[in-house]
């Protein structure tokens, strides 16, 4: 364990919290915030607005909106230009959902017109066109996703998909995780997010890094560590986040497993 | 005097006729099988008999609707209280919670002589009642997130508002009635949709949630917000329009300045903005006489001295016992709802009293409850928590982040034995205390979201 001495506090920005913080995903920022201090690691959680300058942080939060913030969000953060600024220079970026989608080339608004998003994932996003994504989502982490500091696989990733765009991932990006109950990018191949380097993106909020103490940890360790390093914590008593999973799990469990009888039972009528 | 009402069945088509009689048979059908109040059942069978039942049904009656994301069922409540008495006219009212069209129907079959009705509103079903029932009134409270899983997005929904409150008609015609929308000032969404409206009253009724209200509807821009609710948006002209009315505490002030007490059997500070905007939309509804008519409409003075008489609404804000300890009973569905409960927790002098938290997500809370984390439970800090509900595991995680000490416990009643025995340990440590049991405890406070507040009063 490398907890080394920082001259300077770790910072944690929450990306316009105002534009995209309709879904709890703020909850990401603070988990990552508490989990850091809990070490003894000075941290400060910055909740970065829109309309004034991003601060220069090293792990990046951004959240969850409506279409139409998710479309001002990008542009400001394009006319900006700190985000990828910082991204360029090994800091932590993770987006969830409407701040999953502005993480790659394109994303699409309400009226299905395309706008530019940060090109900081290869991902493209459109819209969907069955019903909206809603539900639990229980994904395995890809055997090519991001790796723990000691090597081993992260544990399975549960959280709450609610979206209807579609995410194709490029060959400059790799799917984060696998399905196995839910929808996730629904570009066909069973993906659920994508990953490149030391930036992530994902469908699920919870907020997911509530539920996924192991993912918070990796991207904690990646803001902590220099470019390319990877630093591993000291364990905390994860034992309310773990409770919490393993029900969540077991519900989707069971849900799917209910699933299966209904499908049968409909193919025997 | 010619009277143009419809209230009355006998005038109804053949159709309407048999349809209210569906949803009388079957409401009575429903209550024999225990099935609850059965007005959802009744009210939807009749409409599928026929589709403009509820039209047919509001006749000449006088209509007021109350809608917005939160507060809605209480201040129905207020205003069927403000309305009613001797000079009031009699009133139909859905007061059984179900605020889309079935339970409309079904409010007003129940109460065929009445000839004004109170309807509590879903948000997403204001258009459709504005063009049906033609309101007298519509009271807009406030808009903000909720349910995330399911419910329309906040800025879809407030569009819907504009177009609907836009096709309201300028000028009343011969033998029509202008509809009046009250707005809460404060509120830039509800701002954006009344400013379409052509008669509005404007109520500076104050708002707890500015979260959803940031960005511009008008331009994108940003609103920023003053230290005393005044906002405008940075880039463009939308700002808060000229008040008719605003709470100042707990004084309402007309715009002519002067000042009314508001006084009320209910708690916090929501409780006195829903109460401000009730008492400026009761004075534009017509008093007692005959529907359709134009009995003159009620002073502000005797509308305010009816509104202290509601002291609970469907159990919330009511007080009950549990093992012999004081608990109150508080409802809150989304994060600004449970902000201003926090506000109401911390309005008294400070209490030790513990505080259970009982959170689900079925299918009427919505099944996502990622919006815990938009909830400032931070503020809950030196309190003693107990966590319950079918989310008890989620709430836990949460108020760890929020570093507030909390237990979880399965099961609401189990949670209040809990807090009961949490409340006698710490009683038994100050028992030194000189005036200890001088005064009653203060209460434990139950805070439940929608199906956890209707579980435990199930429950007890
Ligand atoms: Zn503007």
């Amino acid at each position: 364990m490398t907890t080394a001495a920082r001259s300077s506090p770790l910072t944690i920005a929450v990306v316009y919290p105002d534009l995209l913080g309709t879904y709890g995903d703020g909850g990401n920022g603070l988990v990552l915030a508490r989990r850091a201090s809990w070490r003894g690691i000075d941290t400060d959680l910055i909740q970065a607005s829109s309309g004034r300058p991003l601060p220069t942080a090293d792990l990046y939060c951004i959240g969850g909106g409506e279409d139409g913030p998710q479309v001002r969000a990008a542009a400001a953060l394009r006319e900006d230009g700190t985000l990828v600024g910082a991204a360029d220079r090994g800091a932590v970026v993770f987006g969830v959902c409407a701040g999953f989608q502005l993480l790659g080339g394109s994303f699409p608004d309400s009226e299905d017109r395309s706008h530019q998003g940060l090109g900081l994932l290869d991902v493209r996003t459109r819209k969907g066109t069955g019903t909206r994504a809603v539900g639990e989502l229980v994904a395995t982490v890809a055997s090519d996703g991001p790796r723990s500091p000691d090597g081993g696989s992260l544990p399975r990733l549960t959280g709450f998909e609610n979206h209807g765009g579609v995410t194709s991932v490029g060959a400059g990006a790799r799917v984060l995780s696998h399905v196995v109950e839910g929808v996730g990018n629904g570009a066909g191949d069973g993906g659920e997010g994508a990953w490149s380097g030391r930036v992530v993106g994902t469908y699920l909020h919870g907020p997911v890094l509530a539920r996924n103490t192991a993912l918070a940890d990796l991207l904690l360790g990646w803001a902590l560590s220099g470019p390319g390093g990877r630093e591993s914590l000291e364990p905390l008593d994860d034992t309310e986040e773990l409770a919490l999973r393993a029900e969540r799990l077991a519900v989707v469990h069971e849900s799917g497993r209910r699933d299966v009888v209904r499908r049968l039972l409909r193919r025997r009528g | 005097m010619t009277v143009t009402a419809v209230a009355n069945p006998r005038t109804l088509s053949a159709r309407a006729s048999v349809a209210t009689w569906v949803v009388r048979f079957v409401n009575q059908l429903s209550r024999l099988l225990g099935r609850g109040s059965g007005t959802v059942a009744g009210g939807r069978a009749g409409l599928a008999v026929d589709p403009t039942l509820l039209a047919a049904l509001v006749g000449g009656r006088a209509v007021a609707l109350v809608t917005g994301t939160n507060g809605k069922t209480t201040a129905t409540r207020l205003m069927v209280a403000a309305l009613s008495g001797a000079e009031g006219p009699a009133v139909a009212t859905n007061d059984t919670g179900s605020n889309m069209p079935a339970g409309h129907v079904a409010a007003l079959v129940e109460s065929p002589r009445a000839t004004a009705a109170v309807l509590e509103v879903d948000e997403s079903y204001l258009g459709r009642l504005i063009e049906e029932s033609r309101p007298r009134v519509v009271i807009l409270l406030n808009l903000s997130r909720d349910q995330l899983d399911r419910i329309a997005e906040v800025r879809m929904l407030v569009d819907r508002w504009r177009s609907a409150l836009g096709r309201l008609a300028g000028d009343a015609g011969p033998g029509e009635h202008a509809t009046v929308v009250v707005a809460n000032a404060d509120d830039p969404m509800v701002v954006w949709a009344a400013v379409a409206a052509p008669q509005v009253l404007w109520v500076g009724a104050g708002q707890v949630w500015h979260d959803d209200a940031v960005g511009c509807p008008a331009c994108g821009g940003r609103i920023e917000f003053g230290p005393g609710g005044e906002w405008a948006c940075d880039r463009c002209e939308f700002a808060r329009p000229e008040r008719d009315a605003w709470l100042e505490g707990a004084e309402l002030v007309m715009a002519d300045r002067s000042r009314h007490v508001l006084s009320l059997g209910l708690p916090g500070q929501f409780n006195r903005a829903n109460a401000a905007m009730v008492a400026l939309a009761a004075t534009v509804m017509p008093g007692a006489g005959p529907p359709g008519g134009s009995a003159a409409p009620l002073p502000l003075s005797a509308v305010l001295a009816r509104l202290p008489l509601v002291e609970e609404v469907a159990g919330r804000f009511s007080s009950t016992s549990w093992k012999g300890q004081p608990v109150r009973l508080l409802l809150a569905k989304n994060p600004a709802g449970w902000t201003a409960i926090f506000d109401l927790l911390d309005e008294g002098a400070p209490s030790g009293a513990p505080v259970v938290l009982s959170v689900n997500a079925r299918i009427a809370d919505g099944l996502d409850p990622s919006w815990l984390w938009d909830v400032p439970f931070e503020r809950l800090a030196g309190r003693p928590v107990v966590a319950t509900g079918d989310r008890r595991l989620d709430l836990a995680v949460r108020l760890r982040y929020a570093e507030v000490s909390h237990t979880v416990v399965a099961g609401p009643l189990a949670a209040l034995d809990r807090a009961v025995a949490m409340r006698t340990s710490i009683t038994a440590g100050t028992a030194a205390a000189p005036d200890l049991g001088a005064a009653a405890p203060d209460p434990i406070e139950f805070l439940g979201n929608y199906t956890a507040f209707a579980e435990l009063g199930r429950q007890l």
